[in-house]
């Protein structure tokens, strides 16, 4: 059991089982999210990572105990679950592409909340200057922007962030990375993601999950400073890469 | 098939149930001794004088019990096609009609319209039964789930508009065609023939029975499992999801049109209900009420269906129901509404139907034994 | 000429009945991905109900008519949204099931109004204006006709300016293309699914008064023989949008008034079902490409 199961966890799961069209994707993970900064949640392709978000936030079924600020919220709906606070940055964006980039952001406003669209509008200025374009019409960068700024608007315990820089140029991975420790001041962040230096940059805890379980748990530091263990656990190097190739495979 | 590909099927054909049953001694032979015991009686029935009061219009050998037994048992045989489809293979189908519809009307053109021999008509009916559901198969399942449901309906609809509309006055339209009966031999017909009729429905039904039993139990119905669990992986395993589902449709549309064929015979005549969504819908509702993919659901869902029908028919014009009030009444008078009712209470409490309810009384009493 | 004009608008005011069934079953299987076999009761139930209600109000005369068509309305978004709440909500996700119900519930409607109103179609006491034509082009256009192309002009309307103006037009839109994330922001989407069923009551219940016009009886049956052809014009015109199911019901109900007139009667219903199949063969997402 992890030391940080004491106080100060926004989120905790228990002996969480995942079980989809007759396949058992999760056996059993135990997770514990400390308040503040990012934890990461690693992993190699498959093994369960995005739909460990996914039982969170109810959109897959689940069985075991998901605690959020000690309250229980296995088995609720989706929708009152992200107005207990949790936001989502899902994997593939899930932009709504015959929306206008306003409207998708409008469409995150809850009521009764003030909506910052100072910060949004700071962080991603391109944003304002498309309000009115449709959201299918939008690069992935963009999109991505896009799926950022609507959690952003309100304010959240947690996020949960899924690979937000798949399949982005470096420079669009900068600014992604910008925006994450930013929104990492000011709330707690648990981040499936691929890119290790990324991961280097804001994590601050890290789990590494393989088919369906939690193998390791550590500081994110202690774990990007061991290349023989990232290597077993990932099977890659958290070396920068070089200029054009990829950071995987 | 690889190792993977077999431990899916194999997982898909226990959850159907088809893997031995864990019962020792005596009662591992029941599973058949059970069917087969129905099956003695069944065809003993027609020697059978007693009365089944509420169920049976009269005596079970009197001719109108007969034919109603007939029809129970062809019904039953047609649903369980139906059920090769939807329960087997999770294929929702809305024009299973079209099958037993032509089954039914070929024949009856053949004989009837041009003059044929038995014999040839049943030949008509054997190609219409195996390349009626080829070609439906072939281009339906170009297409998956809703859009495949619907493009079965358009087909079924087609056909069942023009037939209404009697090109060259081959159909009867609105009217049907009714059975010539001077090529069928002479024991087929009249009422005092109607035990030959029911053991005829009997016959269709067992052989339905065994068609399916002996496809389910082999690689052919594994392999529709696992189509319905889950279709995507079949295919990641190198099985053709495709082809499978063609099987069934074929195996599906072939014992539905004999059914026709049978239909025809039993009532004499070949109608546009045969072709309509209301017979594919009452097929849907047969299989649901009885169990959807068990191994008896369509064939008792299919017996129930019928007998409930013609016993509500019969309920509707007696005095008993005259005196009930009429917000009573008025549903009860319409078989059809307590029939759909019964379908939504199955589709909501029971969605293993009638067997899986009879499965839990089983457990609930051996519970209470021990 | 005058035929050909003759048969245009006719085929226009058929399209024009199609669209009002047609558009609330597009909205609940475009965000709800349940095909409402049940349709076909919300559109016979508001044409009873105005059949009833044209029989207690006659003595307002000309008012009688249109206050029948409202109570037509709001029973059927009444019927539509109970319908909704107690039936399909408790199978959340379960779409086979939902399916199932809605089948279930379809039958059992038709057989209660054949219990209660007998199988025969009843006259519908329709305005003395509908009976009378109105010459266009040397053609004798019976006015009922108009009456239909205004009501899904307006319906088409009120329906756009719902989707594009206001909020519950935003959160079906984008549930329509991806409910699970509406969920994700915080949005009950539930509700809007029994809003969508009222709606589509409602405008489903306008068809069936105003097919019954058009035809000049009520009858149990008529909801299912429009159904067939609201679910044709869904299919082709893709599901969950309003412009493309008008864009169908208009290609549906001019093809089948030419085909049925100028090839022979019934082939245009012939064709309109093939065409459905033509179109899912080459499109499963329909002509305006929407998931299926």
């Amino acid at each position: 059991m992890s030391a940080e199961r004491a106080g100060g966890s926004v989120l905790s799961l228990a002996d969480v089982t995942v079980r989809i069209a007759g396949s058992h994707i999760l056996h059993g993970i135990d997770l514990d999210v400390a308040e503040g900064g990012v934890t990461a949640l690693l992993g190699r392709n498959g093994v369960g990572k995005s739909t460990t978000l996914k039982a969170i936030l109810g959109i897959v079924a689940s069985a075991g105990r998901i605690e959020f600020d000690g309250r229980d919220i296995a088995g609720q709906p989706t929708h009152r679950i992200v107005r207990a606070g949790i936001g989502y940055v899902p994997e593939d964006r899930d932009v709504f592409a015959g929306l206008t980039v306003a409207q998708n952001l409008e469409l995150a406003e809850q009521p009764g909340v003030e909506p910052d669209y100072d910060t949004v509008h700071e962080l991603f200025p391109e944003l304002l200057e498309r309000r009115k374009q449709r959201a299918g019409t939008l690069s992935g960068g963009q999109q991505q922007m896009v799926a950022l700024a609507r959690v952003m608007l309100n304010p959240a315990r947690l996020l949960l962030v899924d690979e937000p820089t798949k399949g982005l140029a470096p420079k669009l991975v900068e600014q992604v990375g910008d925006a994450l420790a930013r929104i990492a001041e000011r709330t707690t962040v648990l981040l499936v993601e691929q890119n290790l230096p990324l991961v280097r940059r804001i994590a601050r805890d890290a789990v590494v999950l393989d088919t369906g379980r939690v193998v390791h748990r550590s500081p994110a530091a202690e774990l990007m400073a061991d290349e023989t263990l990232l290597d077993s656990l990932l099977g890659v190097s958290a070396a920068v890469p070089e200029a054009g190739k990829a950071v995987r495979e | 098939m690889t190792d993977l590909a077999q431990k899916l099927t194999d997982r898909a054909a226990k959850a159907t149930g088809s893997a031995a049953s864990g019962r020792s001694g005596w009662r591992r032979w029941l599973p058949v001794a059970i069917p087969l015991a129905v099956l003695a009686l069944l065809i003993f029935l027609p020697w059978m004088r007693f009365p089944v009061p509420g169920v049976l219009p009269g005596v079970v050998n009197s001719p109108g019990s007969m034919q109603l037994l007939a029809l129970c048992l062809v019904t039953a045989g047609i649903a369980l096609s139906y059920d090769v489809l939807f329960g087997r293979t999770g294929l929702l189908s809305f024009g299973h009609a079209l099958f037993v519809g032509a089954g039914a009307y070929a024949a009856a053109i053949a004989l009837g319209k041009w003059g044929a021999s038995l014999g040839l008509a049943v030949l008509v009916v054997l190609a219409c039964a195996i390349v009626l559901p080829l070609v439906v198969g072939a281009i339906a399942l170009r297409v998956k789930g809703i859009a495949f449901a619907m493009v079965t309906l358009a087909f079924a609809q087609a056909v069942a508009i023009t037939a209404a509309r009697n090109p060259g006055g081959l159909t009867g339209g609105e009217e049907g065609l009714s059975l010539n009966r001077s090529a069928l031999p002479s024991f087929l017909s009249g009422v005092v023939n109607a035990p030959y009729r029911y053991w005829l429905a009997l016959g269709f039904l067992v052989v339905c029975v065994l068609v399916v039993l002996w496809l389910t139990t082999a690689r052919t119905g594994h392999a529709w499992a696992a189509v319905r669990e889950n279709e995507d992986r079949v295919e990641v395993l190198g099985m053709s999801a495709y082809r499978t589902k063609l099987t069934a449709v074929v195996v599906a549309g072939f014992l539905g049109t004999l059914g026709g064929f049978i239909q025809l015979i039993i009532i004499g005549g070949a109608n546009p209900h045969l072709l309509s969504t209301e017979l594919t819908l009452s097929l849907l509702i047969m299989v649901v009420l009885g169990g959807a993919g068990s191994r008896w659901g369509a064939v008792i869902g299919g017996v129930v269906y019928v007998l409930l029908d013609n016993r509500l028919q019969e309920l509707s014009t007696s005095s008993t129901i005259a005196e009930l009030p009429s917000f009573l009444r008025i549903p009860l008078s319409q078989p059809v509404f307590v029939l759909g009712l019964l379908f939504v209470l199955v589709v909501y409490f029971a969605p293993g139907g009638l067997t899986a309810v009879g499965g839990r009384v089983k457990r609930w009493v051996a519970g209470r034994r021990s | 000429m005058s035929t050909l004009i003759l048969i245009l608008v006719t085929g226009v005011g058929l399209g024009a009945l199609y669209f009002l069934v047609a558009s609330g079953l597009s909205l609940i299987y475009g965000l709800m991905h349940v095909l409402n076999f049940a349709h076909g009761a919300f559109l016979t139930a508001g044409a009873y109900a105005a059949w009833v209600a044209m029989g207690y109000l006659s003595g307002l005369g000309g008012w009688a008519f249109p206050l029948a068509i409202v109570i037509g309305m709001v029973v059927g978004a009444i019927i539509g949204a109970a319908v909704e709440f107690c039936l399909i909500r408790p199978l959340y996700q379960r779409h086979i099931e939902q399916v199932l119900v809605t089948v279930g519930l379809g039958l059992m409607a038709v057989a209660l109004f054949t219990g209660i109103w007998g199988a025969d179609p009843q006259p519908f006491p329709r305005p003395e204006w509908t009976r009378q034509t109105t010459d266009i082009g040397g053609a004798a256009i019976p006015n009922d006709r108009f009456l239909l192309i205004l009501a899904a002009g307006l319906l088409l309307a009120g329906l756009i300016a719902l989707l594009k103006y206001t909020r519950i037009g935003l959160v079906i839109r984008a549930g329509v293309e991806n409910r699970t994330m509406v969920q994700a922001l915080g949005i009950d989407v539930r509700r809007t699914f029994t809003l969508v069923f009222a709606l589509g009551g409602a405008a489903a219940a306008l068809g069936g008064v105003l097919g019954s016009v058009y035809l000049g009886s009520v009858s149990p049956g008529q909801g299912t023989a429009l159904l067939i052809f609201a679910f044709i014009v869904v299919v082709i015109g893709g599901f969950g949008s309003i412009g493309g199911t008008a864009i169908a019901a208009l290609l549906v109900g001019l093809v089948q008034q030419m085909a049925n007139y100028y090839v022979g009667s019934g082939i245009g219903d012939v064709s309109v079902v093939l065409l459905l199949a033509a179109v899912l063969l080459v499109r499963p997402a329909g002509l305006t490409g929407r998931t299926a």
